[in-house]
């Protein structure tokens, strides 16, 4: 058994009641065919051994830069996308051993939120029946009581009743995320991915679906995969963030842990890029060299070592493990030979 | 022509932009007026509708129909660029004042070699030889920082990713050492790391080459650590313009508050972001007063003291300290 495995072993070992969602292992591989016979010549290693856990009731940041695989993580642990390995439990149940009729049940507790509200309606349905049309697929209610649970779910937020016979095109980008969201929290979901739900949206609108999402949070114990690129938002909804690059996450903590004592070069960098809207703050920039390798070809051993800056020849031939330094009960997980 | 101590580059005076779309007047910018010194960095900052684009592309006379530039003045280095002749204007364009935007890649022209689209500037502009311009162009890769560039400049737009075609758009726009440079949300398409690339790029080269830029974005942070003064727009129209420090220590326009106030900042966690509520008006059916009055949170504070005038009447800029101006009624 290797370090690695032996370390998911333990944080599986270690899972709770606490736990609604266990990642252990996750792979997605996309193959790349060419040629008359759509042969397979390559894979693009998009999540490549991806181990983490969300406990109920919090938000688990995921952050990356594009093309680090966070989107993939979230379509997997649905089951939208099948994986290529590893194990996805929700409330125990592993999800890719479920049967069809199993999933769907399972889905009433399973919502995604994405970043475009534009492409993620049907535009010739009004947004009422958008809304219903999750309770109908799971035969809950008479037409007239769904209705009313539409009402009351655009009222929550913080739409208007009359709003339920409109058409997407006449509402604005954000009052179409307020609509989207009250869809995925129709069927009463006990989890919900957020994948990249503000940045799509101005800045001053950005602020109230934040708000709005705490908020619905609050009321309905919901517990959240929040996806995002930026670190500042990122930072201000989530409980605990895990940092992916390419296709692997490489620290996970608490979130005042990983602002306040980043361990992995490239949290260090991530977060002394992040341009501070304060004039007289002065800072020390970690500038990183080169663009992020494709994961097509990720680099050996570490795969950040091309662009650290502390990287050693040891961090070349060797992937280090994912594993948690925190100490007085503290969890932080990382995965970089030089903070080991 | 001088004010503060460097001498004005640019001075935009009361310029008004409309669409004539089949829905109506879109009034996209309207009656916008700020200044440019050489060497400095100015922030036009705004959400999306704002004005902000279409402002640079005013000043570019790059407005094509619908849009018309119905009046104004753009005033570059004494002469009136609204008024120059379409073929000096060409000659202008690149050469004095050149432009970059977001999406690099769609700049670029993607049947073409980036070293044979460099070189043309200098066979255009300054009647190189094809070999000549080549040369120059490596050079400037050189500059922009692209690693081995003698290879790089044989290859085509596709090949580059986003910060590589952003720093090829940074090498072409410089290539002729302009006056001033249009950066329109530069680094928006990018990654964080790529992004912090970019803009230690354009402030090094600004440092070098003593640029004029008017950095188009809609992101706080950039705007703090660029630029020297900031003009904040809203609803086709500039509403706070004042020194960076200013604009982050004293925001006046309610506007400008509501906005500073509902951006998440790194390492200030609060249980709840401000808002500004509604969203922001149609251009097309503007509201008579304040364009802002309609979200305003101010407004009904002083309502005793202002009364109706916000929804009745546009307020003018109101100088409120040294180089700081704010359009609202509750600085008069």
């Amino acid at each position: 058994m290797t370090l690695t495995q032996m370390q998911v072993q333990t944080s599986l070992d270690l899972s709770t009641d606490q736990d609604l969602v266990v990642v252990r292992g996750l792979k997605k591989y996309f193959p790349v065919r060419r040629g008359l016979l759509q042969r397979v010549v390559a894979w693009v290693k998009a999540v490549d051994g991806v181990s983490f856990t969300i406990r109920r009731g919090e938000t688990m940041g995921l952050v990356g830069e594009s093309g680090c695989g966070k989107t993939t993580v979230g379509r997997t642990i649905l089951r939208l996308i099948e994986p290529t390995a590893g194990e996805v439990y929700f409330e125990g149940r592993n999800i890719f051993a479920l049967t069809k009729p199993e999933l769907k049940t399972l889905r009433r507790d399973m919502q995604i939120i994405f970043q475009d509200p534009y492409s993620s309606l049907d535009p010739r349905m009004p947004v009422g029946a958008s809304i219903a049309e999750g309770l109908a697929v799971h035969g809950i209610g008479t037409p007239k009581e769904r209705f009313e649970m539409v009402v009351d779910l655009l009222r929550k937020v913080g739409l208007e009743d009359y709003h339920a016979r409109r058409y997407p095109h006449e509402f604005s980008g954000g009052q179409r995320q307020r609509i989207v969201i009250a869809r995925a929290l129709a069927l009463r979901p006990k989890f919900i991915v957020c994948d990249e739900p503000i940045s799509a949206l101005d800045v001053s609108i950005q602020a109230q679906i934040i708000n709005l999402l705490k908020e619905l949070q609050e009321e309905f114990k919901l517990t959240y995969l929040f996806i995002a690129h930026n670190l500042s938002v990122i930072e201000h909804v989530s409980d605990r963030v895990a940092v992916m690059y390419l296709g692997k996450i490489v620290e996970l903590t608490s979130r005042e842990e990983l602002y306040r004592n980043p361990l992995h070069p490239y949290t260090q960098a991530l977060l002394s890029a992040v341009p501070i809207p304060d004039p007289t703050l002065r800072r020390e920039r970690i500038l990183l060299k080169g663009d992020v390798p494709s994961p097509l070809n990720p680099p050996s051993g570490c795969r950040f070592h091309p662009r650290c800056p502390v990287a050693t020849r040891y961090c070349a031939q060797e992937e280090p493990p994912f594993v948690n330094i925190g100490t007085r009960g503290q969890e932080h997980w990382v995965a970089c030979w030089r903070v080991m | 022509m001088q004010r503060d101590g460097r001498e004005i580059l640019l001075e935009v005076r009361d310029l008004r932009t409309y669409f004539f779309t089949e829905d109506g007047v879109v009034k996209a910018v309207d009656g916008v007026s700020f200044h440019v010194r050489r060497g400095e960095i100015l922030g036009l900052v705004g959400e999306s509708g704002c004005g902000k684009s279409v402002t640079s592309l005013s000043i570019m006379r790059l407005i094509t129909p619908p849009g018309r530039i119905l009046g104004g003045q753009v005033l570059f280095d004494g002469i009136d660029l609204l008024k120059l002749p379409e073929p000096e204007m060409v000659r202008l364009r690149g050469s004095r004042i050149s432009m970059i935007f977001q999406q690099p890649v769609s700049c670029l022209n993607p049947v073409f070699k980036i070293g044979d689209q460099i070189a043309e500037v200098f066979q255009v502009h300054e009647g190189l030889s094809r070999i000549e311009g080549w040369k120059r162009a490596i050079e400037l890769l050189q500059m922009v920082g692209i690693p081995d560039p003698e290879r790089r400049a044989h290859s085509y737009p596709h090949e580059l990713s986003g910060g590589m075609a952003q720093r090829v758009m940074i090498a072409m726009a410089l290539a002729l050492g302009p006056e001033l440079l249009i950066a329109d949300e530069p680094t928006t398409a990018l990654d964080v790391t790529i992004q912090a690339q970019i803009l230690d790029l354009m402030r090094e080269l600004q440092r070098r080459m003593h640029t004029a830029i008017i950095l188009i974005t809609h992101d706080m942070g950039i705007v703090a650590e660029m630029c020297d003064r900031v003009a904040v727009m809203y609803a086709g129209q500039i509403i706070e313009e004042a020194d960076v420090r200013t604009i982050f220590a004293d925001p006046q326009h309610p506007y400008t508050r509501g906005l500073l106030g509902s951006i998440p900042v790194m390492g200030v966690v609060k249980p709840r972001l401000d808002t500004i509520p509604g969203t922001v008006p149609n251009l097309i059916n503007l509201p008579p007063g304040c364009r802002f009055a309609p979200r305003c949170q101010a407004r009904l504070e002083h309502q005793a003291r202002l009364g109706n005038r916000c929804l009745e009447e546009n307020p003018p800029l109101f100088h409120t300290g040294p180089g700081h101006q704010v359009r609202c009624w509750l600085y008069r």
